[in-house]
């Protein structure tokens, strides 16, 4: 052994100098996490322990024109959970099941909520009851990572009367997540359906607040933690609408419970929507947070069909309705004038060839003008101009006054209406280049027959223009600029002589006579078409329509009713009609008189 | 001879070590204040408890005579051999408790301590025994066959209880006291170069420009050309098994090792433990969130917050100045016993001290640079600060044989003792 002074010294300084360099090479590796990383080491441990539990914020309110709620929100709670995995969430979700009752399919979404987004609580009841939410309260300390928050509850005070347009609200899917993309939305979040609720959801939806509570390892909620400040949610900003929702509740109540049909009216003027209705409808109430399996198979079941929207889907052919569009384009044209009698009266019959076609009335109208023709709709003479017009011209006289296109109104599931988009090549592809002849068509499509299906909303949008000087305004829900364009080339005066036309159809001789209502003229138009379907007793069913105006003078409103498969006629809807316009005029009436004293 | 039954205290030794003890305990405390209560709540009582029983047994062993000890070394070393053999044969338990990879000594149930801890005291005392037998330092590796079968027994019982972080505390201190009894460098290089081998045996590149420095090494130094030829062969062999070696690990210690590079690649399996150390340490910045105060260890991120990982809580609740406070006591002691060591009457108590500076050096230096990631995680406890009776027990054993030797030796009161 080299024991020797010398020697140990010399050692004992190299052990030193090792012990000294390692020490400090420790405390190099701590400075740099101290000093130099410690933001980012800071940071990480913020996230370690807090969890942004996002507060939702109340979706805008919904106002009809006199500022009445169509949607509002009421005080909810929710129930979600702050897993760290699967297994605990199982594990939990199994442990609740002694608390609380969770249905299978309540277990299984929240499974499929927590892969979708697992950094944000998993909500498990979307809409708790007082007795869930007192029952957890008890058990708090079993549950330490449950979250119990208050979410605002959307609720449709009118319920199935604004079923037709309002939409509601659910729980955003995958697909919607995917095509949302960039613009904020997160898994369990709520998110506008159909209708005006999801038309203006950008607009309706606020802004989701946070919430920060501090969690430990285990995920477990810390009380009274010492926890950032919260961001406040704010409500989304009211949507005024143009309804009036009183009119929107009396025709509800018109059609009762047996009636199906649609109806809208609007302000010929701007574009107004006044009411939208489609009977039978939904109930948003009951589909708001996910629709109950029976009440949707109720739905489904029902050979109404309340899912199909009659105003905005549905397609009908528009029968003698349209003879007003058929006499505009023979007009714009110069084809006849107001008194113009066609070659051949009617005696109940006209002959295409060998082949006779029916007027609706067997005993025949007897010679007619315009007036007449339109008072009574003579079939006959509508022949006649279909085939003065001849089908380009009628094709291209259509397309002109819109009845290809959508009305272009603010709500997500308008249909296009189905009308021949060209001629001669629309009837070419359909039936092959020799597969047609255009007399027949030009008789069909004269009274609104044939290849012509339209929505009630574009009929209104059509009488519209009859309504003003010809210039015809976008039909808008929401309050705002009117949108207008100019469809029907006829000088405002001509115009006004289609309205007095019309306005023998809700008079003695016409064919909605019985639909007059006192103190009021109603230009209107009736129209009766075939479905081709029969009723149990063998009568034939029909689509019963009715597009109408009033005061006829200067209308202020318009209104088209269509009830379908019905053994009744266009007469009816026309009852049903001027009831809705003389409601309307009456309360708009009261309302200014109370307005000015 | 004179005896005198006042020994001259090693203030200086024995402050540090006092104070160290202290700021030990009150980390403890605070490693056992989190949210939610657990096993560690009220570990500060039972250190508080061993502290005292240390510090009395301390007391008692600085009364023993450096020769009474050397007496008592054999039969110690002997013993405590046993009573790792005894671990082995089951007398120990090992699942079900904090750690794992924990070799308790059980007797009916009762958990006595861990022989491994007063293992690392009676290894340095034979080691010592049989190195100051020596009147020259050794040459070469034919004549270190004694100090390795003293060291070698009692580790690989130990690495045969799955216990890696304690044996690598043992060949700390074998090098290191060799070191002390003059072996030059270069046979200690000799000496760990199959070891070496195995390590750098993961690239072939790194393990070449190795392997041509050690046969550099072996010309410059000419050993006997057995040794020669075995250092040469074990390098080859444990180059190519090195790699075997590596797929034939328990996942969990792959991992770890694997980790060691990147705690990112599993961050919350074997990853997790550095991540949320480093977190800890990282957050605490200069002055630290406060003592009590840490969130990482209040909400049980942190985990073995009061065993392996209690440095961490040092760095997030102390911040930097806690940390440096703690390193600069510790340096002090570590001085203090090299100071001890030079001093040192004789060369037994020369080795001996060296040899419990080698033991502390080793676990401040893996415990404290694994916590801020500079080391692989090796669940070996940090001296004074741990919770765990028998490894405060042992240190302070450690101090009582220290401040003997310290009294013994030059500047001591006892002085020089006159043969």
């Amino acid at each position: 052994m080299s024991f020797h002074p010398n020697d140990v010294i010399r050692r004992g300084r190299a052990a030193s100098i090792i012990v000294c360099g390692v020490l400090v090479f420790l405390l190099s590796a701590f400075f740099r996490a101290q000093v130099i990383r410690n933001q980012d080491y800071t940071l990480k441990s913020e996230e370690n322990r807090l969890r942004q539990i996002p507060t939702p914020a109340p979706r805008g309110k919904i106002m009809d024109r006199n500022n009445k709620p169509i949607a509002e929100n009421v005080v909810g709670y929710s129930v979600a959970l702050l897993a760290q995995n699967e297994d605990t969430l199982r594990s939990t979700l199994t442990r609740l099941r002694g608390t609380i009752q969770l249905t299978n399919n309540q277990f299984e979404d929240a499974i499929k909520r927590y892969r979708r987004d697992a950094t944000r609580p998993t909500v498990i009841v979307q809409d708790a009851s007082f007795d869930v939410i007192s029952a957890l309260e008890e058990h708090r300390m079993d549950f330490p990572s449950l979250i119990v928050q208050s979410a605002p509850k959307r609720i449709y005070p009118t319920g199935e009367a604004v079923g037709g347009f309002v939409g509601f609200v659910g729980e955003i899917n995958g697909d919607e997540l995917a095509g949302m993309a960039g613009s904020g939305y997160k898994a369990g979040q709520l998110i506008g359906k159909q209708g005006l609720e999801k038309q203006y959801e950008s607009v309706l939806r606020g802004r989701e607040g946070i919430q920060f509570v501090e969690v430990d390892a285990k995920n477990r909620i810390v009380p009274n933690a010492r926890a950032r400040e919260a961001v406040t949610p704010q409500e989304g900003p009211v949507l005024y609408t143009n309804i009036d929702l009183d009119l929107q509740e009396y025709i509800h109540q018109l059609f009762a419970d047996t009636l199906a049909g649609a109806v809208v009216a609007m302000v010929p003027q701007t574009g107004e929507v006044l009411a939208l209705y489609s009977s039978p409808g939904i109930d948003p109430n009951r589909f708001v947070g996910g629709v109950s399996h029976s009440y949707y198979d109720s739905l489904t079941n029902d050979p109404r069909h309340p899912l199909y929207n009659k105003a905005l889907q549905g397609k009908y052919p528009p029968g003698s309705t349209f003879k007003l569009a058929t006499s505009v384009i023979a007009l714009e044209d110069s084809l006849i004038d107001f008194n113009t009698h066609m070659p051949q009266t009617c005696n109940g019959y006209y002959y295409l060839g060998n082949r006779p076609w029916k007027c609706w009335r067997k005993e025949g109208h007897g010679s007619l003008d315009l007036y007449g023709a339109i008072a009574q709709s003579c079939d006959v003479y509508f022949y006649q101009l279909g085939q003065r017009i001849t089908l380009s011209r009628f094709v291209a006289g259509g397309v002109g006054l819109g009845f290809d296109r959508k009305t272009g109104i603010d709500l997500p599931e308008e249909k296009r209406p189905d009308f021949p988009s060209s001629y001669p090549d629309y009837f070419n592809q359909k039936y092959g280049a020799k597969g047609w002849t255009s007399g027949e068509k030009e008789l069909n499509l004269a009274i609104g027959q044939g290849e012509n299906a339209q929505t009630v909303l574009n009929m209104a949008r059509f009488y519209s223009a009859l309504a003003t000087d010809g210039t015809e305004p976008t039909p808008m829900i929401r309050r705002g600029q009117p949108k207008l364009t100019r469809q029907v080339r006829l000088t405002p005066d001509r115009i006004a002589l289609l309205r007095k036309a019309m306005m023998g159809v809700v008079r003695e001789g016409g064919t909605a006579a019985a639909a007059a209502i006192k103190g009021v003229n109603v230009a209107g138009k009736t129209g009766t078409a075939q479905t081709l379907r029969y009723s149990s007793g063998g009568k034939p069913l029909y689509y019963a329509w009715f597009a109408g105006m009033a005061p006829a003078e200067a209308p202020k409103v318009v209104v088209v009713v269509m009830v379908p498969d019905v053994t009744f006629e266009g007469a009816t809807s026309a009852g049903l009609a001027t009831k809705i316009i003389a409601h309307y005029l009456h309360t708009q009436v009261t309302n200014t008189i109370e307005n000015t004293g | 001879m004179a005896t005198t039954r006042r020994i001259n205290v090693d203030l200086q030794l024995v402050v540090t070590a006092a104070i160290l003890s202290l700021y030990g305990l009150a980390v403890v405390f605070s490693a056992g204040h989190t949210d939610v209560r657990t096993v560690a709540t009220n570990a500060y009582r039972a250190q508080a408890v061993w502290l005292v029983v240390a510090i009395l047994a301390a007391f008692a062993v600085s009364r023993a005579s450096v020769r009474l000890i050397e007496w008592m070394t054999v039969p110690a070393y002997t013993f405590t051999v046993i009573l790792l053999l005894a671990l082995l044969v089951g007398l120990g338990s090992g699942g079900g408790t904090a750690r794992s990879t924990a070799g308790w000594l059980t007797i009916a149930g009762h958990r006595l301590g861990q022989p491994a801890e007063f293992a690392k005291l009676t290894v340095v005392l034979m080691l010592a025994r049989v190195l100051s037998q020596n009147r020259v330092a050794p040459k070469s590796m034919i004549e270190l066959w004694k100090p390795i079968a003293v060291c070698g027994v009692p580790l690989l019982l130990i690495v045969a209880q799955g216990d890696l972080g304690t044996s690598i505390v043992f060949v700390g201190i074998f090098f290191s006291m060799l070191f002390w009894a003059g072996v030059s460098w270069q046979l200690l290089v000799l000496l760990a170069s199959p070891v070496i081998s195995l390590i750098l045996g993961f690239d072939t590149v790194i393990w070449g420009a190795w392997f041509l420095a050690l046969v550099g090494l072996v010309l410059w130094y000419k050993p006997f050309l057995g040794e020669a030829l075995f250092v040469i062969s074990a390098s080859v062999m444990m180059g190519i098994v090195g790699p075997m070696v590596w797929e034939h690990m328990p996942m969990y210690r792959q991992n770890r090792l694997r980790v060691f590079l990147d705690p990112t690649v599993d961050p919350r399996g074997s990853g997790y433990h550095v991540i949320q150390s480093q977190t800890a340490i990282g957050s605490g910045g200069w002055l630290g969130r406060g003592y009590l105060q840490g969130p990482q260890k209040r909400l049980a991120f942190l985990p073995e917050q009061y065993t392996d990982f209690i440095f961490s809580v040092v760095g997030e609740e102390l911040g930097f100045i806690g940390v440096t406070a703690a390193l600069a006591l510790f340096l002090f002691l570590f001085l203090r016993v090299i100071r001890i060591s030079e001093r040192a009457n004789d060369s037994f108590s020369s080795l001996v001290a060296f040899g419990l500076l080698a033991s502390w050096f080793t676990h401040v230096f893996e415990n404290v640079g694994m916590t801020v990631g500079a080391m692989p995680i090796t669940g070996i406890p940090l001296p004074f600060f741990s919770y765990g009776g028998s490894f405060m027990l042992a240190c302070w054993l450690a101090i009582g044989v220290l401040a003997r030797i310290s009294s013994e030796g030059r500047g001591g009161k006892l002085g020089p003792l006159k043969v």
